[in-house]
């Protein structure tokens, strides 16, 4: 395949808006290429789309599904050529979700937080999402074995029980979410922070963060520790962000990458004391960002309208729905985490939901560095996906944000800098914030860029780079990246202007990481233990079977072992 | 009347053909104080009727019942008195279920016997 | 050989720690299963071959007959019901809905006569629930509520509930309070701590006096709600409110009372309002071992858990329309494949009488008052047993059933794979 003339974005390869032709072979980008020919010419091309956190397979979105047929109802499409009938609009089905990305121009979404006694159920549904390649990070932060290790000190066990715990879950990365937490709210509580005991345990937030990544690093896993701050969601957490972000600052990252990536940090960029002086502390958050150079973020971007909020945070849960008054579903599972789901509305008028919708357009455009800012929404949490080009197009048009400030609660501006924030971000910082960033941060070495070998993941879009102003024209902007002219995954055109032409599947991506085996022999004694005392299932039953990744993509990594 | 689950249904839903199964699930349990108002005992049946049909069953006294309550093994001789109305919800109402219930020296059916009467469309 | 850690297929405990003695390909013993998941695993007298109804009576054929007469069924229906599916593993519900957007009909599960109710209560309120392994390890006061694990979840109490020990409950039955709530005595009520008898059809009145009790408005309670005194139910609330952590199970007791989803409904507010004062969790006693699986994969495949009509190209989902019971009530569906489990032994008389009046395809390992009314009878491989795949618990978790034998039986997956085929083969022919 030949793509001739598109106006290409490759901020990995320096490539920022050039006239080229871009050539696959065989699924990969290649110097030379041959058969079929794409007319790209004056044409926005980028790689495809890499989605990094993204609630998407598993136990929680699917108790989404089942308690929300209100959601179902909306956004039904029929059956029809290739695809399967979809429905849902924050909850949608597998089919829906693999097309609706696809349509958009995204070939790689990962799910964002996969239990490992769950994870099987998580595959499931993985394997049912076409089109896109895929991968799951596998929750740790409230492990009774990793807190245990943690406790006792032992690195060394910790790291084979993070290998061990990835190869049953054939998961991608290390989650946390809450630390101690999740735990706690076991018998109802929460902890008020990283340094508050977990009960029973004996350990402390955030001791968990720093063993875990101290252990990701022995690992030397593609992507760093994935971070879901305590206090998520409360007035004034940004305090929390910022003592948290300070405990990993001298730990030394084992690859090219950041130390620790903050998911949905709008969520955790909180002012005030409560709602009523509820206030937005960006600012304070982006200058951390930009002085320090261990971490990096996803936005968790808020939008007006519906969603539904699912996380491992479960207290969070709880919180909102008496909050709201909204049917709540919670789900505790055994040695390892909680999680709740809860629908939510957010409101143009209730001045909450305002500031929370201008924190996240405030971390994207005053933290210099696009390469530590990635493009998200926490689907579903802080809107569907499917709105993708709603947060593209206030991200590059002043115009655009000043006119929905105007529709929003008349106070806004006393909680927010955002008014006065003139920045438009342009094609190369998109491109990095939702491409070459997200695979950078990953470990995704051959995604999100077109050089030689990379995936053959290509977007093209009905859009005139050269001649097009996204600052004014922000509504043909959104228009043209809601559907894609070309989605192209692995050199096959599976979209084009929004139909889904083929549904290939995907693979998704897990880690095998090595570690001593005395260090594993050591592990496997506290397991036998746990199986046989307190786990309600039978360690031979435990790990996702191969049957359920058909279609796997290993990474290989782990501990560096001595040579002789 | 309620019909639920017991061991022994459980124990024969996969030979629902059997003699087993027949003596697990075609009986209606009732307290003593119901079992002897009826006249019941051993060799006499008893016969339940509503609105949706009427089914004989082999008694069995017990102690868990109340007067005034039957309890029938979940299956095809329970739901010979259970309706079809769903409630606008899709399920039945197979709890609950108001019979008449008296002592008969009629013959409990066999499986088979419970589904001749049903007619077959022609194909 | 002896087969360790074999999952049992019976009911929604999902045991994973059986014993099966294999001998020469046959299983000769099974160990630690309970009464009903022994005889399950053991085996029964099986149907031999397919079979085709003619003249009256069941004839044996091939198998690719029998797959083509299936496909022409269900394609010649305007509304083909495809229900059961409870006993069978998710690979083959999976095939199952691919079949029904395929030949466009309304696909259905065995929770419509079951925990239908509870999956309607679920979408008004959520499920505030847990793994059974949190009841195991922190669990001091369980509540079972219209239900009766003796005889229906027999294993329960000791791998999941009342007597098991746990990391927060080393004294296991010693260290809880066990309750049962019941229109009557049952073995299970016989080992409780506390039995509360009510009124048949009272669950929901008890239910909200109990919230009113916990959310300490009790003085609007009247002085007996269901046959049951104010004081005890106020002796109930505080055990409640006394718990460290509670679990609530619940069964049909509830789902086929008046009220119905009401009831589920106001018990999981009950929960949810208990949480405002302390730990509780709440769970449906799911009957079959993977009633839970059609729920899950249904719900990804479509958006809806149970009774979705894909007639219309989308999926469509309407309780009180779209259920099995009612589409038969309203002779609403004019043909039907039940598999993995036995319509006519479960459905109202009339229901049964409505479903002999259409043609009607059974997949089912054994003989039951299905095949009594079936036209297409097909014998299919136990999953379980003899054919692996994922089953899920009734607390939602996923496990991979084990294949402990061969057999030269198809497995569901594979009947309804070549059914899928017979009916694209039909639909090229009538496009000529």
């Amino acid at each position: 395949m030949i793509i001739k003339g598109g106006i290409v974005y490759d901020p990995a390869n320096g490539i920022f808006g050039e006239e080229m032709d871009l050539c696959v072979d065989e699924g990969r980008m290649a110097e030379d290429g041959k058969g079929e020919v794409i007319d790209a010419r004056g044409l926005l091309v980028m790689p495809g789309g890499v989605d990094a956190h993204s609630h998407i397979a598993g136990t929680k979105v699917n108790t989404g599904r089942i308690m929300r047929p209100d959601d179902a109802r909306l956004g039904i499409e029929p059956r029809s050529g290739v695809c399967r009938p979809c429905t849902g609009y924050t909850v949608p089905n597998c089919y829906a979700i693999g097309y609706r990305y696809a349509r958009m121009g995204y070939t790689t979404a990962f799910e964002a937080a996969t239990p490992i006694i769950e994870a099987r159920h998580t595959h499931e549904e993985l394997e049912e999402i076409p089109i896109l390649d895929k991968g799951a990070l596998t929750l740790f932060g409230n492990n009774w074995e990793v807190m245990e290790c943690v406790r006792d000190k032992d690195i060394g066990k910790l790291a084979a029980y993070v290998a061990w715990g990835l190869r049953s879950a054939r998961g991608y990365g290390v989650k946390i979410v809450n630390p101690g937490g999740g735990e706690a709210w076991g018998f109802g509580s929460n902890v008020k922070g990283p340094n508050d005991p977990v009960p029973n345990f004996d350990v402390t937030g955030a001791e968990i963060i720093c063993g875990l990544a101290q252990a990701n690093e022995m690992l030397r896993l593609p992507h760093s520790i994935h971070l879901h701050f305590n206090n998520l969601g409360k007035p004034g957490n940004y305090t929390t962000a910022l003592e948290t972000l300070e405990l990993l600052k001298d730990i030394k990252p084992s690859r090219m990458r950041q130390v620790v990536h903050v998911a949905h940090m709008q969520f955790s960029a909180y002012g005030g004391t409560s709602w009523r002086d509820f206030e937005s502390k960006a600012p304070v958050i982006a200058d951390y960002f930009n002085s320090h150079n261990h971490a990096t973020m996803d936005l968790g971007q808020l939008l007006f309208g519906s969603a539904t909020t699912m996380t491992a945070d479960a207290p969070l849960e709880y919180g909102n729905a008496r909050l709201t008054h909204n049917k709540w579903s919670n789900h505790d599972i055994e040695l390892e985490e909680s999680s709740g789901v809860v629908p939510m509305v957010y409101f143009r008028k209730m001045l909450v939901n305002a500031v929370q919708w201008a924190i996240g357009l405030e971390l994207a455009l005053l933290t210099r560095d696009p390469w530590k800012v990635l493009m998200t929404t926490d689907h579903p949490n802080g809107s569907p996906f499917i709105n993708y080009p709603e947060v593209i197009t206030l991200l590059m048009s002043k115009p655009k944000r000043d006119a929905e400030m105007a529709t929003l609660h008349e106070q806004l501006p006393k909680r927010t800098s955002l008014g006065g924030i003139e920045r438009e971000l342009d094609w190369t910082e998109i491109a990095i914030m939702t491409r070459a960033a997200p695979a950078r941060i990953l470990g995704l070495v051959d995604k999100g860029h077109f050089g030689p070998g990379a995936d053959a993941d290509i977007s093209i879009y009905n859009l005139r780079p050269e001649e097009i102003d996204p600052s004014r024209d922000h509504a043909l902007v959104k228009k043209a990246l809601a559907a894609a002219k070309y989605t192209i995954k692995s050199g096959i055109v599976v979209s084009q202007e929004g139909q889904i032409l083929a549904a290939p599947q995907g693979r998704t991506f897990w880690v095998d990481a090595a570690v001593p085996q005395a260090d594993m022999d050591r592990l496997m004694v506290d397991l036998q233990e746990k199986f046989e005392k307190y786990y309600s299932v039978r360690l031979s039953n435990y790990a996702v079977q191969d049957a359920y990744v058909p279609h796997p993509k290993v990474i290989r990594a782990g501990i560096q072992m001595e040579v002789a | 009347m309620i019909s639920g689950r017991t061991l022994a249904q459980g124990a024969g839903c996969e030979c629902k053909m059997s003699p087993d199964f027949l003596k697990a699930v075609s009986l209606c349990h009732l307290s003593k104080g119901d079992y002897d108002a009826l006249g019941l005992c051993e060799g006499k049946n008893v016969q339940l009727k509503n609105e949706f049909g009427q089914v004989v069953l082999a008694p069995k006294v017990d102690a868990g019942l109340r007067q005034g309550m039957v309890f029938i093994p979940m299956g095809p001789w329970a739901n010979v008195l259970v309706g079809p109305d769903t409630g606008g919800c899709g399920t039945p109402q197979f709890k609950g279920v108001e019979v008449e219930v008296e002592a008969t020296d009629a013959s409990v059916l066999e499986i088979r016997d419970l589904f001749r009467g049903l007619r077959r469309a022609q194909t | 050989m002896i087969v360790e850690d074999a999952i049992c297929s019976f009911c929604g405990c999902l045991c994973d720690d059986i014993n099966v003695e294999v001998e020469e390909g046959k299983i000769k013993r099974v160990r630690h299963a309970c009464r009903l998941g022994s005889s399950k695993i053991l085996g029964h007298d099986r149907i031999k071959a397919p079979m085709i109804r003619r003249g009256g009576e069941l004839c044996m054929v091939g198998y690719q007959e029998a797959y083509d007469r299936a496909a022409e069924i269900l394609l010649r229906a305007q509304k083909p019901l495809l229900y059961g599916w409870a006993s069978t593993v998710c690979e083959a519900q999976k095939k199952g809905i691919l079949l029904a957007e395929e030949v466009g009909g309304v696909l259905d599960s065995t929770a419509t006569v079951c925990h239908g109710p509870s999956v309607i209560g679920i979408e008004e309120k959520g499920l505030p629930g847990a793994t059974l392994g949190q009841v195991k390890n922190r669990a001091d006061t369980i509540v079972f509520w219209g239900c009766n694990p003796a005889e229906a979840h027999p294993r329960h109490s000791l791998r999941y509930s009342s007597n098991v020990c746990g990391r927060f409950t080393p004294e296991g039955r010693a260290g809880r309070t066990i309750v049962v709530v019941d229109v009557r005595e049952t073995r299970t009520s016989k080992t409780a701590d506390k039995t509360v008898i009510i009124q048949p059809g009272t669950d929901y009145e008890v239910i909200s006096a109990l919230r009113m009790l916990v959310a300490g408005k009790g003085d609007g309670v009247p002085d007996e709600v269901g046959g049951v005194p104010k004081a005890e139910l106020d002796g109930l609330a505080k055990t409640l409110l006394a718990a460290r952590f509670g679990a609530v199970f619940f069964g049909l007791g509830i789902t086929h009372s008046r009220g119905r989803y009401k009831n589920i409904d106001n018990a999981l507010s009950l929960v949810a309002e208990l949480n405002s004062h302390t730990k509780f969790v709440i769970m449906p006693m799911r009957g079959h071992y993977n009633v839970g699986g059609i729920g899950q994969v249904l719900a990804w495949s479509s958006g809806f858990p149970m009774s979705v009509d894909f007639t219309r190209n989308a999926p469509y989902f309407n309780p009180g329309e779209t259920a099995a019971c009612d589409l038969l009530a309203k002779a609403d569906t004019d043909a039907a494949m039940i598999i993995a489990a036995d319509a006519a032994s479960s459905f109202p008389r009339a229901a049964v009488e409505a479903l002999a009046k259409i043609p009607v395809i059974q997949i089912d390992p054994y003989e039951n008052p299905t095949t009594l009314i079936s036209e297409v009878v097909i014998p299919s491989a136990i999953a379980g047993v003899e054919a692996e795949g994922t089953a899920y618990r009734m607390d939602g978790m996923a496990l991979r059933m084990r294949k402990l034998v061969d057999t030269s039986y198809p497995s569901d997956e594979e009947i309804l794979s070549h059914i899928l085929e017979s009916v694209h083969r039909l639909q090229r022919g009538l496009e000529r």
